[in-house]
């Protein structure tokens, strides 16, 4: 019987830390099998993190389990304390999920240098580490250091893997992400310094629901969304996402915008909202605003672009606006979409990049004008884009559908322009992803193309998991639903706003029984807007 | 007979630390002159090891009575024995012990940085007559050691005119360290000329400073002038010209815009090892003693100089970052983001929290162990002719490309020290940022630490540029001219430096050294910072009066 006492999550944190030690270790006769180590050691966390989730009370899905506390620099009130709500679980599930597929992606990268790869491969396995621990995080002063030291191992996967501008763009994320970052740390002194202080006085626990003044917890607000913004990433501060994406090695950018993007926006839910309560629904109005711009603005340049991994990464802008918009939305619908819309848009986009590396390796070339007709000699291929594709722009039946979907009626309930708006979205969406695949995979096969190989065993082993995810939890996406509506329920209730009630029901309805749980939720007030839907 | 005067007692247990500093000092001179010449260097060196850890082992044998007693007061109040001043003493003594290591270090090469004789007119007979002969100048490790002494009275000077002798013992071997660059000697000269001139310039408004403050309060004694500032009312000219120029004379030696016009050139031209040395230990010394000016001094005068100490703080933060951006030089960037840290650790200094002692001190640590192991795998990338002979420091920036395909450790320890000068979490560097800027903000100085923040961030391009560099960038095929050389025109030891490839030369294992354990504080601060913070936070890192 696995013990929930166990530190889990210690346990998590350090095998990938202790994975990338031997890779580099590895005496130099050993290095054909650094590939089999890293794989190995990723399975090895996928496992322990399924234990670790089999002892996660899922009833009890809203407070923070597995947690473990210990002092690690009392003098400035920091400790090592880490625990998961259900958002955190699924995020850190996530995690586990990808890391073992993009190693997998990246067997044949590098073009067989194994020395090389021997780098890659080590430096994705002490990312995984920090993805673990930023999403466990349970103290300010810990979640910031991670959240800025996981740009190093990024960074150099960027500059010494990445294509032409790698460079350019790794400095570039770099700097970006830096600047905002050293913005919250004024941010998240000034904080400490609000609280009570004293050997635990990071813990977020105890720095949730103080007395600040008004323009103290704007400012303070202000600067962790801004860095939380330039994370996620949101219009206008998205800049260099497409760079990064467009020269990362597309199993970086997978790990980049599947996993550590998210961070920007676990930060908002799981920071901004429930330190700042009165800022964040000060605030609210305009961010719904920018999330509904970055929603359209991604989905425009989407359409427009003419490199596949570009697109993809303004694809990411937009999906990031539904997430954003979701979580400032405040209604227990919309904030648990948005937890979910994380997860899926993870395994979504996470597939589509892996999938758009394989076609660049294939074609040497990541414009989409260099392809068409693709599916005819590569079916498989195809298909499975297709399917990415699909969930990309929500189709019903993949998970990314219900998620949006709960976004969208969560909005609805509190703004409806908002959400009317965030609709088109869902449209340009489909023109994207269908322009897409039809520029790719449809038409008269081009001659270079010819001999195009099929996905291989192990490619189709990469992208297989993620849309048999995708599939399944599209139709039965209860259990990740019960991870993610309690902790929806007290972040509410930690920002001080209740539920619409009528429009809820109507949620309820809309969405079918699994989703009708979430309505049960504590609405109190009934306002106009909930009457008129 | 004697008339009125009786011998002060003195207290020889409590200056151990400093007496064994000085006395190996003088002992060295001596070494010079009776030593023959095969055995020297490695008496010279054993002398200057052994008297560093020395220091260290008395500082630590007179730590537990201060932490019981709070501190005392040696030699009638000229030198103050206290927490700060112990702390202090001891990371000049370990951080001079790490640069020794460097300064005696001949690589592979068989030579070491200094001229074979530094009185030779650079280019001339004799100058290559002195080379050829392998002449070794060992008075390098007395002088070292003068200056840590130096240093170590500069931290905890209880009076005027013992800080002012202080910063004389330690500047002047400085200055004649400065000059005595095997290669590059003119540069060399230049520089340790400039250091000198500036220097005298800012001791004399120093000295003029002390005069103005015993012409205020009648006593050089810090603790006699606080009292006496405690009861001024209204501003006082003597007073506040006096503590003006004494604090001008302090930021010089920090390197504080506007008086840090010295450290672009004196960092490039002196040797390495010595930059290294010298930019790590006088900025530990010079903060120690600004800290007790400021923190025993100031506070009741502070609303008259808060104007002033923060636009130095904001200047001195904008100039150093913003200069370092365009610098190709890599010991001149150095120079430049010393000149950006002076002004972090100044947000430190400038809050007037108790906090802020120990703060500027953890960052003193963080900062001198990164600089030490910069400039140690400094010396260590070398210029190759054409021939294969080694030349000097591969200094530009471009030389530097694609040294991590090469030599994958050196450059990863190079980019942890600089990652730790920029502040990322997990490095040494971030603790002592964290800790500096939240002084500040508990003293309600937070637009200094909003501005040391915003200069970090800029600071980073720089920082990341080099490490770009390094990582990212292959390196020019050798055989071709790696970039064109900074400066004007390098009077090498062995020639021309035309097309010359880059090399990294092996260390005679001191550097690794050096460059391990640098490496190894610079993580160990980052991540388990506790241990030392705990002993920064307590009660003993406060002044006596």
């Amino acid at each position: 019987m696995l013990s929930a006492d166990f530190p889990w999550l210690t346990t998590l944190i350090v095998v990938p830390l202790v994975g990338a030690a031997i890779v580099w270790a590895l005496p130099s006769s050993a290095r054909r099998w650094v590939r089999h180590v890293a794989v190995g050691v990723a399975l090895l966390e996928l496992l322990l993190a399924v234990a670790a989730a089999s002892t996660f009370d899922t009833a009890d899905a809203g407070t923070h389990q597995l947690g473990e506390l210990r002092g690690w620099i009392p003098q400035i009130g920091a400790s090592y304390a880490v625990g998961v709500d259900g958002v955190g679980l699924l995020l850190i599930l996530l995690s586990v999920v990808l890391t073992p597929l993009v190693l997998l992606a990246a067997w044949r990268e590098q073009a067989g240098d194994v020395d090389r790869l021997r780098h890659y491969v080590a430096l994705i396995l002490v990312l995984e580490t920090f993805m673990v621990a930023v999403f466990a995080a349970r103290d300010v002063f810990l979640f910031y250091v991670l959240f800025e030291a996981m740009l190093i191992p990024v960074y150099f996967l960027i500059g010494q893997f990445g294509g032409q501008q790698r460079r350019y763009a790794a400095v570039k994320f770099l700097l970006y992400s830096l600047a905002g970052g050293l913005i919250m740390l004024v941010a998240v002194i000034a904080l400490y310094l609000q609280g009570d202080g004293g050997p635990q006085g990071f813990l977020i626990e105890n720095l949730v629901g103080l007395d600040l003044p008004v323009w103290t917890e704007r400012l303070m607000f202000l600067a962790f969304f801004l860095a939380f913004a330039i994370k996620a990433p949101m219009w206008p501060v998205h800049t260099w996402l497409p760079d990064a994406a467009e020269t990362a090695p597309a199993g970086t950018s997978t790990l980049l915008v599947a996993v550590l993007d998210k961070v920007g926006t676990f930060g908002m839910l799981t920071l901004c909202l429930p330190l700042f309560p009165n800022a964040s629904r000060w605030a609210a109005p305009v961010i719904i605003v920018l999330a509904v711009i970055s929603i359209l603005y991604g989905a425009l340049l989407a359409i427009g672009q003419q490199d596949l991994l570009r697109m993809i990464a303004y694809t990411s802008v937009s999906h990031f606006g539904f997430i954003v918009l979701g979580i400032f939305a405040f209604t227990s619908t919309s904030i648990a979409g948005s937890s979910f819309y994380m997860f899926n848009h993870g395994l979504s986009t996470g597939a589509l990049f892996l999938l758009a590396g394989f076609l660049v390796t294939r074609r040497g070339s990541q414009l989409i004008a260099d392809f068409g007709g693709l599916q005819k000699v590569a079916p498989v291929l195809a298909g499975t884009f297709l399917v990415a594709g699909l969930s990309a722009l929500s189709l019903p039946g993949l998970s990314t559908f219900v998620s949006e979907f709960l976004v969208l009626i969560g909005t609805f309930a509190r703004s409806q322009p908002a959400a009317v708006v965030a609709v088109l979205g869902v449209v340009l969406a489909a023109i994207y992803v269908l322009l897409t695949y039809q520029r790719i995979f449809t038409g008269p096969v081009r001659d270079e193309l010819v001999r195009t190989p099929d996905l291989s065993a192990r490619e189709t082993w990469v992208v297989a998991p993620l849309i048999a995810l995708m599939l399944v939890l599209g139709f039965y996406p209860t259990p990740a639903l019960d991870l993610v509506r309690e902790p929806a329920t007290v972040t509410l209730e930690q920002v001080g706003v209740s539920d619409p009630e009528a429009t809820v029901s109507t949620a309820a309805r809309a969405v079918g029984a699994d989703a009708a749980a979430t309505g049960t939720s504590s609405g109190t007030t009934s306002d106009d807007e909930g009457s008129t839907t | 007979m004697t008339g009125g005067f009786t011998a002060p007692q003195i207290d020889w247990a409590a200056l151990a630390p400093i007496l064994i500093v000085l006395g190996a000092g003088v002992i060295g001179v001596l070494v010079e002159a009776f030593v023959p010449r095969g055995p020297r260097r490695t008496v010279q060196l054993a002398l200057a090891l052994v008297a560093t850890a020395g220091a260290v082992v008395a500082l630590a044998a007179l730590w537990d009575g201060v932490t019981q007693d709070g501190g005392t007061v040696v030699l009638g109040g000229s030198v103050i024995l206290d927490g700060p001043s112990l702390l202090l003493q001891g990371l000049v003594a370990v951080l001079t012990l790490l640069s020794l290591l460097v300064v005696a270090d001949r690589t592979a090469t068989g030579e070491d940085a200094f001229a074979p004789s530094a009185a030779a007119v650079p280019g001339s007979d004799y100058e290559q007559l002195a080379r050829r002969q392998g002449v070794v100048q060992t008075e390098v490790y007395p002088l070292i050691l003068f200056a840590a002494g130096g240093m170590m009275i500069f931290t905890a000077a209880g009076d005027l005119l013992t800080m002012f002798v202080a910063l004389e013992v330690l500047s002047l071997p400085l200055y004649l360290l400065s000059g005595m660059a095997r290669r590059r000697r003119l540069l060399s000269q230049e520089a340790a000329m400039k250091y000198f001139l500036l220097g005298a310039f800012s001791s004399a408004l120093f000295l003029f400073g002390v005069a103005l403050l015993y012409g205020f309060a009648g006593s050089v004694r810090l603790d006699a002038i606080a009292e006496a500032t405690a009861t001024v009312v209204g501003l006082d000219p003597l007073l506040l010209a006096g503590a003006v120029m004494v604090l001008v004379g302090l930021l010089f030696k920090v390197g504080a815009v506007p008086f840090h016009s010295w450290t672009p050139d004196v960092y490039q031209g002196a040797p390495t090892p010595i930059t290294g040395f010298m930019a790590a230990c006088t900025k530990v010394a010079a903060f120690g003693a600004l800290l007790r000016v400021v923190y025993v001094v100031v506070p009741s005068i502070h609303w008259d100089l808060r104007p002033v100490l923060w636009a130095i703080v904001l200047l001195t933060m904008a100039v150093g970052t913003v200069v370092a951006l365009v610098q190709t030089d890599m010991k001149r960037i150095l120079a430049y983001s010393a000149v950006a840290h002076t002004g972090f650790i100044l947000t430190g200094v400038v809050a007037l929290e108790k906090s802020g002692i120990g703060s500027v001190i953890f960052y003193l640590t963080a900062y001198g162990a990164a600089t030490v192991g910069a400039f140690a795998i400094v010396t260590l990338v070398r210029e190759k002719a054409a021939d294969g002979v080694v030349l000097g420091e591969a200094t530009h920036l471009s030389q530097w490309a694609g040294l991590g395909r090469r030599n994958p450790w050196l450059a990863v320890a190079f980019s942890l020290f600089l990652l730790s000068f920029a502040g990322i979490p997990l490095t040494a560097g971030f603790i002592g940022k964290f800790a500096v800027f939240s002084s500040a903000i508990e003293g309600d100085a937070t637009p200094l630490a909003v501005a040391g923040v915003v200069a970090s961030a800029v600071a980073v391009f720089f920082y990341v540029r080099i490490i770009v560099l390094m990582f990212f960038t292959d390196a020019p095929r050798s055989g071709e001219p790696a970039g064109t050389p900074a400066g004007p025109a390098a009077v090498t030891g062995a020639g021309d430096t035309g097309a010359a490839g880059v090399t990294v030369v092996r260390s005679e294992g001191l550097t690794t050294v050096t460059i391990v354990v640098t490496a190894a504080l610079t993580v160990l601060l980052g991540v388990f910072p506790a241990p030392v913070l705990d002993v920064l936070t307590g009660e003993v890192t406060r002044f006596v009066p």
